[in-house]
């Protein structure tokens, strides 16, 4: 079974500034282009998927030169080969342009699985994955805490993390699924899949290659446009107090601050 | 004027209160229907005319339900055509996102979810977004085709305004495509009486520091007293101490009510990414170093175990 496996490289919004424990100075490497978190699991399941039932594990990721290096992460966990979309026309493409672009590259390899994160922590929109499936006819798996291809590779049954508990959802192969955090622990590079991924092949694609036009995408193409942008103003700092042991003293400060507030 | 079509969220016909305010704000920006899709539109009706729907486009086909997604986006399309609706507003959970992105690609419209306001500037449809946790408010608007915008719950108060609910049936005869994915069990994980998660205006969220499934009845008492929702950290639902659907943060719920009480939580981001645009922000931890303690308006430093009972016990005395 052949599975193409989709990651983003995203600002490492998520970890804050950081001490580095070494000499309690700024951590300044801790806010590096790092891969998706998401997408790790998804990276992980395709590994997993391919231990059991053989076959490749094509990574793909559509980003500028810099996410190279989450194409070789994704490669030193254990992925076989990789495609790089890669064009500065793509620079500002929306989610339709990220979509129509994945969708084309996808149509240049063969797969029978195509696994993405649930969400990206920067664009936070949740809508890669299916829009993949509907330009690709293909079904539509998401949001999976498990995923199971049965034993003859024709089909893939999920559970769906839904907002009242799950749902058991089937369909054929080729098929696209998506993966939530619950669904595994992602494996560290080990040294050697570091090494081993410097030799493995990394194809660069550009749009001409895709056979995408450049006003369908990037800025030129955007579906939407921010109009302005304002910072709201910051957090007044809280107060904070110390219970003094029993649960007197901060229960009663803090029923103070809601009955202030008009909570009770 | 206009049609602003707004996809309606529902149970069987119980219509959830984020619909509601999505006519509510479809209301500034034109005439707004309904697009109703499954069985239930007769228990569904008074409310969706009390809210000012003048039509409500009804799919109740069996089959709509059998499929994961695809079904409600190519009866969207189809209503967006016949109707040369002005918007389609959607709530912007898990499901409505994804109806939203395939619904963009079928009828080539730009996309932008995680609104929280949507305002007509001279015809031009304007959506509020918060970024970044809040700290940034980016107004967008879409340039392509018919505006798809989804907006989170709690973005705007629900007002009455009667109207028709005029019901228009829709048939729409299902791609192969949009059959792909068929539903085979759902499963629902209880979650009581109290109110839904997303829509409550007081969450009251454990974390690890509450210590086990069963001790988890100190979030629920306060929550209780205060008439609020119960969430939780993934800590917590990951240890199978309090369901999934209760879960607060990146990979659960978004919630943005006017008070959001944060009990044994340390307040990671991803934890974060779900609550911090919340009103008012309120922590009992041990630890005075933890991050949450950042985002507090009221904080307290101290053994929740010691402090909940106390607190629940004086609410329930002054609400008494
Ligand atoms: C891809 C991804 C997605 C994620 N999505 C989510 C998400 O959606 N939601 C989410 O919550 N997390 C999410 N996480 C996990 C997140 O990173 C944290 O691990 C999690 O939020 C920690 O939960 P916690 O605060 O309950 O536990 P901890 O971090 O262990 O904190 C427990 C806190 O309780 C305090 N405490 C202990 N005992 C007491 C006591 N008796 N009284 C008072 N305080 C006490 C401690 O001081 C500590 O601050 C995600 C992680 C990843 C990688
Ligand atoms: N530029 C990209 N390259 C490769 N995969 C992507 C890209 N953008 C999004 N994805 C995939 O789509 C998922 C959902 O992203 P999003 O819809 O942006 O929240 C991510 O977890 C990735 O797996």
């Amino acid at each position: 079974m052949n599975i193409v496996v989709c990651v983003k490289q995203v600002p490492d919004t998520w970890s804050e500034k950081k001490l580095n424990p070494a000499d309690n100075t700024l951590d300044r490497g801790a806010t590096d282009p790092v891969m998706n978190e998401m997408d790790e699991y998804a990276v992980e399941e395709a590994l997993r998927l391919q231990e059991a039932s053989g076959g490749e594990v094509t990574v793909l990721c559509m980003g500028p030169e810099s996410a190279t290096e989450t194409v070789r992460k994704a490669l030193s966990m254990g992925a076989d080969k990789a495609i790089h979309v890669l064009d500065d026309g793509l620079h500002g493409s929306d989610a339709l342009a990220t979509s129509l672009a994945l969708s084309k590259a996808l149509g240049t390899t063969s797969y029978d699985l195509v696994l993405l994160g649930s969400e990206s922590s920067d664009a936070r929109m949740s809508v890669i994955p299916a829009m993949l499936a509907e330009r690709l006819g293909l079904p539509q798996l998401t949001f999976a805490k498990e995923v199971t291809v049965a034993a003859d590779g024709g089909s893939v049954t999920i559970k769906r993390l839904t907002d009242e508990g799950y749902q058991v959802v089937e369909a054929s192969l080729p098929a696209v699924v998506s993966v939530v955090e619950k669904i595994n622990e992602p494996r560290y590079p080990s040294f050697k899949g570091i090494m081993a991924a410097k030799k493995k092949p990394v194809e660069t694609l550009s749009l001409a290659d895709l056979g995408v036009d450049g006003g369908d995408v990037g800025t030129a193409g955007a579906s939407s446009a921010v109009e302005s942008f304002e910072t709201a103003p910051p957090r007044q700092a809280g107060t904070v107090v110390k219970d003094e042991g029993d649960g007197t003293v901060g229960a009663q400060k803090l029923v103070e601050f809601l009955a202030g507030k008009k909570f009770v | 004027m206009a049609e602003i079509l707004v996809l309606v969220d529902h149970v069987d016909g119980e219509v959830k209160k984020v619909t509601l305010e999505l006519l509510t704000i479809a209301r500034r920006l034109g005439e707004p229907s309904a697009v109703f899709v499954g069985s239930g539109f007769d228990a569904a009706k008074d409310r969706l005319a009390e809210y000012g729907a003048a039509k409500v486009y009804v799919a109740d086909a069996e089959e709509l339900g059998s499929y994961l997604v695809a079904p409600v986006a190519e009866v969207l399309a189809k209503v967006a055509a016949d109707s040369s609706a002005a918007a389609v507003l959607l709530p912007s959970g898990a499901e409505g996102k994804e109806i939203a992105g395939r619904l963009a690609i079928k009828i080539g419209s730009g996309l932008i979810t995680d609104a929280t306001d949507v305002v007509s500037d001279g015809g031009t449809f304007v959506a509020e977004q918060p970024v970044f946790g809040g700290s940034t408010i980016v107004k967008s608007k879409v340039a392509t085709g018919t505006p798809i915008i989804t907006v989170r719950p709690n973005s705007a108060a629900p007002e009455a305004s009667s109207a028709a609910a005029e019901r228009v049936d829709v048939t729409v005869e299902l791609s192969d495509a949009a059959k792909a994915a068929r539903i085979t069990e759902r499963v629902v994980e209880e979650k009581g009486e109290r109110p839904d998660l997303s829509a409550a205006a007081i969450v009251v969220s454990g974390g690890r520091g509450v210590g086990s499934g069963e001790q988890f009845s100190v979030i629920e008492a306060l929550a209780d007293a205060l008439g609020a929702a119960v969430g939780a950290s993934r800590a917590v639902t990951d240890a199978g101490w309090y369901p999934h659907q209760h879960q607060v943060g990146q990979t659960g719920k978004t919630v943005s009510p006017q008070l959001y009480v944060a009990a044994g939580i340390s307040g990671a981001i991803q934890h974060r990414a779900g609550m911090q645009t919340s009103k008012t922000i309120v922590a009992v931890n041990k630890d005075p170093e933890a991050p949450i303690f950042e985002l507090v308006d009221f904080g307290v430093v101290g053994d929740l175990h010691q402090v909940l009972p106390v607190l629940t016990e004086e609410i329930t005395k002054r609400k008494g």
